[in-house]
């Protein structure tokens, strides 16, 4: 148990590794660096070479690839090339905003996902079903600005009980967000809800369908006692990765909502500091989602493994 | 007992033609290849049948309410609302036709071949894939697309790349399923090269879910697609584009809903008909898409 703890941080830990070297090589191909988008025009000679030699850009890349990984360990994530302030500072009220709108998502969706994923599986093809399951696909796949726009067409220009756009500044406290985070909120439920309530439909069809859940009804188990003894304690504990593997997928989609709603969070940190090419600012904000995503990743990964105990004794079972 | 060498199987077209029909008995099927096929013929033909210059511009109609001229009224510019829309889905369909084969061909030879060998190697590819996987696509796309311009020389390439890497792992997967039955091991044992082995083993058995994975992709390539257009990192105006249309239009939208609405609703329409297919299409192959995370 504890050996295949330390063995899925090792891996997590390699993957966070990986991505900080891919990350660092992608911004090293990139023509141009932070000393000529800080410059601009005024980028040649002397001047150049100046805040190539200020901020140590001529060192060979493996030295400033272990100076930046040093930092990030620590928490120094580096100073942004516009304005020249240390990125751990800029970033903070950005994530805690993100994860304002993830957590509300997350709030509201999982419990959504989870009861009308075994509502739609348990009354199979009847109504609920067929209505949740075509909500669902048309929620899952209709991109995050189309139901976003549509959304503030009809709550904020159309019933103008919710306004459109975020103007609150980044910085401000969290009270101050509400109602504007309400639709961006919505939309990203709505997208994380379909996507779950899929896994846990299909996956609660299969319990159904097994072979203890048939021995329990042939044992006279009545309906809802085999149903919630049986059949959801091992239909949901998959769902556990999936949900994961969803709210790791939506960093992407917050991306797009934020930059609809205007929020101040971290996505769209993301789409200006790569619209300025300030590449530091985008180095670290890479590094924060993937480390984000292998964070949850893990966290799933281990809490089925604490919740199952097929997995958990595996190794005796091994030998 | 006859013996197994006068066993016969199901010609490629007979079984294409099953397939076919079983996705078209599905409701979700029918609907869904209709809508995807009305596209597709929309995009051919919409040069010839739309009465209206897509990128005429009229001072004095701009956002113009619905009239028999022009029936979804006009744009912030004065252009008409239908003919962009109709136009709109032609650069989409073009790149992401074009990306997703190749995304699902390098991904699914990489991921068969990794697969089949095995050992340390498939370990360290797996950990590279992961990583790519934990960065969100728009970051990927949006650093090349910034880099080296947003044309059509650039997104399809882009495009088929990262939407190739997800491919590996569920290649990999299908083919890890196949390896350990019995007729691959007979095929190692009679000597066969590795080529020959996937060729003739692996690939008719891994088809079935690359078939599926790659109308899959598809549709995530158009929202990706869409997305960054609506972004501003897509094609460049004056190329009528759902997404770019509704970025225009969402200013505007108190004043003229139908300038969102519309290429909402051609945008919506398509990648609505291909899920719907490739739901059919799982369904018909035996392949459990809700089953899959979404990456």
């Amino acid at each position: 148990m504890l050996a295949m703890l330390f063995r899925r941080l090792g891996l997590g830990a390699i993957t966070v590794w990986l991505v900080s070297i891919i990350i660092f090589l992608g911004v090293e191909m990139l023509p141009g660096d932070a000393c000529t988008a800080f410059l601009e025009r005024e980028a040649k000679g002397k001047l150049l070479e100046n805040c190539r030699e200020d901020l140590g850009l001529n060192r060979p890349a493996l030295t400033r690839y272990a100076e930046w990984a040093k930092g990030a360990v620590q928490g120094d994530l580096g100073v942004s090339a516009k304005g020249q302030k240390p990125i751990s500072e800029l970033v903070g009220y950005r994530l805690r905003n993100t994860l304002l709108l993830a957590s509300g998502a997350m709030l509201a969706g999982i419990p959504l996902a989870l009861f009308l994923g075994v509502v739609s599986a348990l009354w199979r093809d009847r109504p609920v079903d067929i209505v949740v399951s075509t909500l669902a696909i048309f929620a899952m796949t209709i991109p995050e600005f189309v139901s976003a726009t549509l959304l503030i067409l009809v709550f904020s220009v159309w019933l103008g009980w919710v306004p459109g756009i975020v103007l609150t500044p980044a910085n401000a406290p969290l009270v101050e967000f509400f109602p504007e985070v309400l639709l961006p909120i919505t939309v990203l439920t709505l997208v994380m809800t379909a996507h779950i309530l899929r896994t846990v439909r299909s996956s609660v069809i299969e319990a159904l369908a097994s072979e203890y859940a048939q021995m329990a009804c042939l044992k006279g188990v009545p309906y809802w006692q085999m149903v919630f003894r049986h059949v959801l304690p091992n239909a949901l504990l998959p769902t556990i990765n999936v949900i994961a593997l969803t709210i790791a997928w939506l960093l992407g989609g917050v991306v797009v909502i934020e930059t609809v709603f205007n929020y101040p969070g971290l996505g769209r940190m993301m789409i200006d500091s790569i619209s300025d090419r300030d590449l530091p600012v985008t180095q670290a904000i890479a590094l924060i989602i993937a480390t984000v995503y292998v964070g949850v990743n893990l966290a799933a990964d281990i809490l089925t493994m604490l919740a199952n105990p097929r997995l958990r004794t595996m190794h005796i079972r091994k030998g | 007992m006859t013996p197994s060498t006068t066993f016969q199987r199901p010609r490629r077209i007979a079984r294409l033609g099953t397939v076919f029909v079983d996705i078209i008995v599905r409701p979700s099927g029918a609907i869904g290849l209709t809508l995807v096929i009305a596209h597709l013929v929309l995009a051919l033909i919409a040069p010839f049948v739309v009465p209206y210059d897509f990128t005429e511009m009229n001072a004095t109609l701009v956002m113009a309410p619905p009239s028999s001229l022009h029936l979804l009224g006009t744009d912030h510019l004065g252009r008409d609302t239908l003919a962009r829309t109709l136009m709109g889905g032609r650069e989409a369909i073009l790149v992401t036709g074009i990306a997703t084969p190749l995304a699902v061909m390098w991904g699914g030879l990489v991921g068969i071949f990794f697969g089949l060998a095995g050992g340390k190697l498939d370990e360290v590819l797996m950990r590279i894939v992961d990583a790519f996987l934990s960065l969100p696509w728009i970051l990927k796309m949006l650093v090349l697309i910034v880099t080296f311009g947003t044309g059509i020389e650039v997104l399809i390439p882009t495009l088929a790349f990262f939407y190739g890497i997800p491919v590996i792992r569920i290649a990999r997967a299908a083919t890890h399923d196949v390896v350990a039955r019995d007729f691959v091991q007979a095929a190692r044992a009679r000597g066969h090269s590795k080529i020959t082995i996937i060729r003739q083993e692996l690939l008719p058995n891994v088809r079935d879910a690359l078939l599926v994975e790659g109308a899959m992709r598809w549709s995530w390539m158009l929202l990706a697609f869409s997305s960054l257009s609506f972004l501003g990192f897509g094609v460049s105006p004056p190329t009528p584009d759902w997404g770019l249309m509704i970025a225009d239009a969402r200013g505007f939208m108190s004043f003229s809903p139908l300038g969102v609405l519309a290429p909402m609703v051609g945008l919506s329409s398509l990648i609505i008909g291909i899920n719907l297919t490739a739901d059919a299409l799982a369904k018909a192959l035996g392949i459990d898409r809700a089953q899959k995370a979404p990456v």
